[in-house]
């Protein structure tokens, strides 16, 4: 992945992570890492797979496919995939929230807090043996544990009602303790799903002071957020998902200007789209607006063209999240490559036959874009060179039989004619990169070795003809 | 019964207006209602042919006292509740300070039991005082231990366990094996029971771990069935339903002993009277040992982080997996936490009875112990402690109800109705009270000052 970053400034890298539930793929191929002492956004509209994403960084979700390596200030490096759910916390430190808060509702303030410093009373307990005897080295480490606690319930501003149930707080105070018990931990990343849901504006703000100071400990943190004005504010660093794709990597002020972001973020309509950039505040659209471009080429016509067919996305422009067809996102991704590609500082040269142009800004690049296979209409029958209209004998190749095919990205090869392992097995160079780039993958077909699998798959199927067909 | 009548204009009529009517048509209803039931009864005469008997008289009585009690109700007793009502709602609230039997609850309570068997031997002389000391404060002591055991389990953990009686078995055959075969006294027996039990409360942890709520509950029930089961098949070690006599009765450490052809035996050393009741009076204090104990580790473990993790599990399992607590030990702790309480209660039982049998550990047993612990407030030792003494002593003094008999004729057995009232006072008791005597939860830690947690913000835990 990313060689200039070295390990020590990053927390967590997440590679290749893949969650599928049956047949649904919640995160498909996800890669992002987050700098040690960094806030970290992780955003997306509904649906896009972030919480699946938190779910498999701490351990209550196993990742279908990926690796998930979380560096502790130690130098110790754990693979979060492989540690059982519990010690995620208790080894790696990696605390978490809940998007729905789960609180001790009938424990205090201050048990809540205690019982996030279970592991640490444990052994100072000698596992219960000895502080049922009250030794004074256990009496020593519960006073500390309070002092902990207190310090925590100060900084959430919360310490007046230490002794009062925590399923009594208001909700903007359950959200508080809610980090302040995960910091009780003494976590190294701290992963919050969505702290700024459902909080007015004051509590927002007083929430945005919390975590600035969590991160002046040196605590990193991941976010999931729907509040823009937390978002930008406070992260380091933004990763967009959507569908369980990236499809925008980078730090505020590249990805919420966007087209990409913009477009599947905050839906494709037009007027929209201009007032909430307004509001957060992009000099670039207010200009833009003043200066009066044309509208005709707004972010809407971008995600027209994204979404192939124009008639697609006008009829769904209501201010909803285009739900048109798979072709939308699938394009889309293939745009955010490049426009993270110029707004990535740290991202290597992009080895994709991408043009080095300028990131698609939203009134950029037009309808006639070079690269972009517009998936619905393969209309680039060269871009492969072994293309094909129809499977050999009505049946294909089970293609998800090459270690790194999924069942989608199976179904995408076979739109653009790529049936048989023969077929993948005569790639050469330029076939290889101009699927990399409708399937958006960067050097992942010459990694997983999809040519020499399908060779010795293409064998196996020529050794005995009446093999059973794929699934489509 | 009879259904309120009460139309627009009925909020005119003065109350007593109203209750006349409504003790009419209460009157009409019940007539039409018990006509049959109560007027008419089917008999069989000297031939053997079936007659009618009538009985007007009884039909009378019922339909007049529901006709008075409706009027009762309506004219006298809704008035009144509405007036305390408003009386309630007008006064300020005012906190009363609690007096002085609630602030010293457990100090009072621990006298009153320290000082029960003396009182007992001074009013009824030391034979009389067996019944009291043995059928009260005995047995309501074991239970007392048994559902602060169970406490653990339900009340902490969260985890409803539905065969708790089969730890108590478990306890109880142990010391009556290892007693009987092998002659070891009940000092070294009662750990090795406590701690039989609790293995056996892992055995049974590790499978039953995945499940939650009713499945948990049908697993343990299973469980507690699959124990009794064993003790009643396996006839070669447990000698079947025939069960295990002969049990040794327990000394004081070896130094006093209660039976009678021993050297040491209690009268020999002390040079008094010989009676049984020593023996008993030694047990009630045993038992109360024991129940202490209980209570002195279920205080500590919940205020130690096992305790406390206990508590989490049944606020949120899911909460404690994100805050590293490991569910899985932390279960299994729970159950052979609470399952070591049911084997030292088990094993004093057998010391106590002399014998076991499989009839002493059925379905029945684990119901009383967990409605005892509902009953109690879950979590709450105090609360529980009294559940066992409304519940144990309530169906004991039952028995003893005598002048029953004179009201309802001799062939009245207040016995067979005790569990029908049993019934009905848990059904009132959760109606009044549905989270137990009890409901409040004392928290284990506090900065400022210890408030209860009330009973609305503390869950019951899903399994």
């Amino acid at each position: 992945m990313n060689a200039e970053a070295s390990m020590n400034d990053l927390i967590l890298q997440v590679e290749h992570l893949s969650m599928k539930f049956g047949g649904l793929v919640a995160i498909g191929d996800l890669s992002f890492q987050a700098k040690r002492g960094e806030i970290t956004a992780l955003i997306g509209p509904n649906g896009a797979g972030k919480t699946t994403v938190f779910n498999c960084i701490t351990g209550f979700y196993k990742p279908s496919e990926g690796m998930i390596t979380l560096n502790r200030n130690d130098g110790s490096t754990y693979l979060l995939e492989r540690l059982p759910n519990h010690e995620i916390p208790a080894r790696a430190k990696v605390a978490r929230t809940f998007q729905n808060i789960r609180l001790f509702s009938g424990m205090t303030l201050l048990e809540n807090l205690l019982v996030a410093q279970h592991n640490k009373l444990m052994k100072a307990s000698g596992y219960t043996l000895l502080g049922l005897f009250g030794v004074p080295s256990y009496r020593k480490a519960s006073a500390e544990s309070i002092e902990l606690a207190r310090h925590w319930l100060e900084k959430a501003d919360l310490v007046d009602r230490a002794d009062d149930p925590a399923g009594d707080l208001p909700y903007g105070a359950q959200r508080r303790l809610e980090i302040a018990r995960a910091m009780c931990t003494g976590p190294e990343l701290l992963c919050l799903d969505e702290p700024a849901a459902g909080l007015n504006p004051k509590e927002s703000a007083a929430l945005n002071a919390l975590l600035m100071g969590i991160k002046a400990t040196g605590t990193s943190i991941l976010l999931i957020e729907h509040d823009m004005s937390v978002v930008m504010q406070i992260s380091d660093h933004v990763v967009v998902l959507e569908y369980g794709r990236k499809i925008s990597d980078g730090n505020p002020q590249s990805v919420r200007t966007d087209p990409r972001v913009i477009a599947a973020y905050l839906g494709v309509d037009d007027e929209e789209v201009e007032t909430v950039l307004t509001e957060v505040g992009d000099e670039d659209v207010i200009e833009q607006l003043d200066t009066g471009p044309d509208s005709a080429h707004g972010p809407g016509s971008s995600s027209s063209y994204l979404a192939g067919p124009v008639s697609d996305t006008v009829g769904h422009s209501e201010g909803e999240r285009i739900t048109v067809s798979k072709g939308a996102s699938k394009a889309a991704q293939v745009d955010a490559r490049a426009a993270s590609v110029a707004s990535k500082p740290v991202a290597p040269p992009a080895a994709k036959s991408a043009p080095p142009a300028k990131p698609a800004r939203k009134a950029g690049t037009t309808k006639a874009g070079t690269k972009k296979p517009a998936a619905k209409a393969p209309a680039k029958a060269g871009s492969v060179s072994n293309r094909m209209d129809a499977p050999r004998g009505g049946k294909a190749d089970s293609l998800v039989r090459i270690k790194g095919i999924g069942p989608v990205n199976e179904r995408k090869l076979n739109e653009h004619g790529i049936f048989h392992f023969d077929q993948i097995a005569a790639w050469k160079k330029a076939d290889i990169e101009a699927v990399e780039a409708y399937l958006a993958f960067d050097g992942r077909i010459a990694r997983e070795d999809w040519i020499g699998q399908a060779k010795t798959l293409a064998e196996e199927v020529a050794a005995k003809p009446a093999k059973r067909g794929g699934r489509k | 019964m009879a259904a309120t009548v009460s139309s627009e204009r009925d909020t005119v009529a003065t109350p007593i207006q109203r209750a006349f009517r409504e003790a009419l048509y209460a009157g009409v209803i019940s007539l039409g209602l018990f006509v049959l039931f109560i007027g008419l009864r089917t008999d069989q005469n000297i031939s053997n042919e079936l007659i009618l008997v009538k009985r007007w008289g009884l039909l009378a009585i019922v339909v007049i006292a529901v006709a008075v009690g409706r009027f009762l109700y309506v004219a006298y007793a809704i008035p009144a509740m509405e007036r305390s009502k408003a009386e309630k709602a007008a006064a300020p609230a005012v906190v009363a300070e609690p007096g002085f039997v609630k602030q010293n609850f457990n100090k009072i309570g621990l006298v009153v039991l320290i000082l029960y068997p003396v009182a007992m031997v001074l009013l009824f002389g030391f034979q009389g005082s067996l019944k009291w000391v043995d059928n009260f404060g005995i047995q309501i002591l074991i239970y007392v231990m048994l559902a602060w055991g169970l406490n653990i389990v339900v009340g902490l953990a969260g985890l409803l366990d539905l065969g708790y009686v089969a730890f108590y078995a478990v306890g109880a055959y142990a010391y009556a094996l290892l007693g009987t075969h092998f002659g070891l006294s009940f000092w070294i027996l009662l750990p090795a029971a406590g701690c039989m039990a609790a293995f056996w409360g892992v055995m049974l942890g590790f499978p039953v771990l995945r499940l939650r709520g009713d499945y948990l509950a049908i697993v343990t029930l299973a469980f507690g069935e699959i124990i009794r089961l064993v003790l009643i098949n396996w006839r070669e070690v447990t000698n079947g339903s025939a069960g295990i006599s002969g049990i040794p009765k327990v000394s004081f450490f070896g130094l006093i002993s209660f039976n009678v052809s021993d050297p040491n035996y209690i009268a020999k050393v002390l040079h008094i009277a010989q009676s049984g009741a020593y023996y008993k009076i030694f047990l009630y204090y045993l038992a109360l040992a024991l129940c202490l104990l209980t209570a002195f580790v279920t205080i500590r473990l919940r205020r130690l982080p096992v305790g406390r993790a206990w508590e989490a599990l049944r606020e949120d399992e899911i909460a404690c997996r994100s805050l590293g607590i490991n569910t899985t030990t932390t279960k299994l702790t729970a159950f052979a936490t609470g399952a070591m309480f049911g084997g030292f209660a088990g094993s004093f039982f057998a010391a106590r009875q002399g014998f076991v049998s499989p009839e002493s550990f059925v379905f029945l047993e684990s119901a009383i112990i967990l409605a005892i612990v509902v009953l109690g407030g879950m979590g709450s030792l105090g609360g529980i402690a009294v559940a066992a003494l409304v519940m144990i002593g309530g169906t004991e003094i039952l028995r003893e109800l005598d002048f029953l008999k004179a009201v309802f004729g001799p062939d009245f057995t207040p016995e067979l109705y005790r569990m029908l009232l049993f019934g009905m006072a848990m059904v009132i008791v959760m109606l009044w009270k549905p989270r137990g005597f009890v409901g409040s939860r004392e928290p284990t830690a506090f900065l400022k000052k210890r408030r209860a947690v009330s009973a609305s913000f503390t869950k019951e835990g899903h399994g």
